[in-house]
């Protein structure tokens, strides 16, 4: 049986990049169509990632070369190393900065943390603002 | 670790030996890779000789970064499959799970490997290093105890038996 390499290989990184596009694709809605800030950022580091990871690696398929498979296994290294470092200080600096919780959370374990940062005010679940976009609206409205 | 290093650099230089000497070998990616992968388990078998804790360890190391793959890749799906779908199957909490990883370089792992997978985001950790925060997408009522334990033993437990 003969099959064609150069096509197999096309058919395998065209799959890849395929998926890793539709992994961003759905990140992206979901940046702008999930409640909160916390669920958003969740949402956002896994769909780039893997995304980022998956269109890169197709490339990789796709020109067979040791050199630039090299370099695309340090990319995907340093990046699953470095993004959620990144996603961890965003969303702690959100916490510190008071940005709200969507209604339905729980925070019951998190009530500690809270009270020991002094972000006590904010500890009651109840406190927080009913809708996810009002300190928005408010920054807006002071401009 | 040092073994481990020693090995990658010896199987790097052989690949590149092997792939810039010889002209009966292609020059492709796939055929790097296999060269690097049979030079690195026969180091690998090597070091049964001389460091028997390597020698255990490695196996373990491929199996977390297979589960951890595979977590990451259904994590994207459940979220993805959430955020296509007109409502929201989500109960976003907040739970503080325990932790037996003490030193900085455990408890960094599984603080990223943790915001990778299923829906959970590592948030902080508390002040005298017991509790790690995380913000859990699907945590239901009684779920998420359940989901505590997973990470735990999924993560953690793989985690401590490579690093102790």
């Amino acid at each position: 049986m003969n099959i064609d390499l150069h096509f197999v290989k096309e058919i395998i990184s065209s799959v890849l990049i395929l998926m890793g596009v539709f992994f961003m694709l759905v990140a992206a809605i979901g940046l702008l169509r999930l409640p909160d800030f916390y669920t958003r950022m969740s949402a956002i580091t896994k769909g780039a990632t893997l995304g980022m990871g998956l269109i890169v690696l197709g490339i990789g398929v796709y020109f067979n070369d040791p050199e630039m498979m090299f370099k695309i296994l340090a990319i995907l290294f340093f990046t699953i190393i470095t993004s959620p470092v990144a996603a961890h200080a965003i969303t702690r600096t959100a916490i510190h900065k008071k940005v709200t919780f969507w209604k339905k959370t729980n925070l019951e374990e998190f009530e500690e943390y809270l009270r020991e940062n002094r972000l006590k005010e904010y500890a009651g679940q109840k406190k927080y603002p009913k809708e996810p976009h009002n300190s928005i609206k408010r920054a807006d409205d002071t401009e | 670790m040092k073994t481990f290093i020693i090995h990658f650099i010896i199987a790097a230089f052989v690949v590149n030996w092997i792939l810039v000497q010889q002209e009966w070998l292609e020059f492709t990616a796939a055929m790097s890779i296999l060269i690097f992968l049979a030079v690195f388990s026969l180091l690998w078998l090597s070091a049964l000789l001389y460091d028997k804790r390597y020698f255990i360890k490695i196996p373990k190391v491929v199996s977390l970064l297979f589960f951890f793959l595979k977590e990451l890749f259904m994590a994207n799906l459940k979220i993805a499959y959430d955020i296509m779908t007109p409502r929201y199957f989500m109960n976003p909490a907040i739970v503080a799970l325990p932790l037996q990883a003490s030193t900085d370089f455990e408890i960094s792992l599984l603080s990223n490997m943790i915001t990778l997978t299923p829906g959970s985001l590592g948030v902080d950790i508390s002040e005298d290093r017991s509790v790690l925060y995380v913000h859990l997408l699907y945590a239901d009522e009684g779920n998420a105890e359940k989901l505590k334990q997973e990470l735990k033993n999924g993560f953690e437990r793989r985690i401590l038996e490579i690093t102790r």
